[in-house]
């Protein structure tokens, strides 16, 4: 299930939503609160957001044999400490779990057509991709496909 | 043309109806051709190592064919998730 959402993501109603598995790994990305960062604003491409995090849960789910694969990701503005994406793998062991979870996150930092600009009380600015994001995305490309 | 983050701003719009002459055949020539249109254009556009772009939704290289694209995006590198 993936889902693109204004509102405050309801991380308790989520976990509930998930399948009974022997593992379930999850990630939540949140707004820093330790930078002077006021207001955290995500804009997105209506339609091509929910097509690439569709794509990206549908590798997962194929590649580690989930039981179900979950992206929630915040659009919008929000405060420090709110959750900006949540990611969840459930699957029978940890290792498909835990791998998955982190492909998602990985993948969707650069595939995903999502936009976020910090707010330092008058001042707005767009934030820049790091370059470590691809070397993250990368990594999951150099194992045999279906191969964890 | 759809039009995000920073260029949307610089431009001054998040879209835009445009009906570029037939010698227009890549993404590449149409930002060129697009630049000339203000200078908000011409600010947005200045630095092409800085945009990415989609046609039709699906993301392509900026080199690309814009065949008959009906739908062409231009934004910065995505800062999702």
């Amino acid at each position: 299930m993936i889902r693109v959402t204004e509102r405050p993501i309801d991380l308790a109603a989520l976990l509930d939503a998930l399948p009974a598995t022997g593992a379930l790994a999850t990630f939540v990305g949140r707004v820093r609160a330790d930078d002077g960062v006021t207001e955290l604003m995500l804009e997105h491409y209506p339609g091509a957001t929910e097509r690439a995090l569709e794509d990206v849960a549908a590798t997962a789910t194929e590649r580690w044999a989930l039981a179900d694969a979950m992206i929630v990701h915040r659009i919008g503005a929000m405060a420090p400490g709110e959750a900006i994406v949540f990611v969840a793998a459930a699957a029978a062991h940890r290792q498909a779990a835990l791998d998955a979870c982190a492909f998602m996150i990985d993948r969707l930092k650069t595939q995903a057509p999502l936009w976020k600009r910090e707010t330092r009380g008058q001042e707005h600015r767009w934030v820049e991709q790091r370059g470590g994001d691809h070397a993250a995305a990368a990594r999951w490309d150099q194992l045999p496909e279906g191969a964890p | 043309m759809l039009y995000f983050a920073w260029v949307r701003e610089a431009i001054g719009a998040g879209s835009e109806r445009i009906d570029p002459p037939g010698e227009v055949t890549t993404v590449a020539a149409l930002i060129e051709w697009l630049a000339g249109r203000s200078a908000g254009h011409a600010e947005a556009f200045a630095d092409r190592a800085l945009l990415r772009a989609a046609v039709d939704q699906r993301f392509v290289p900026i080199e690309a064919p814009l065949g008959d694209a009906r739908e062409v995006a231009i934004f910065p590198p995505v800062t999702g998730g």
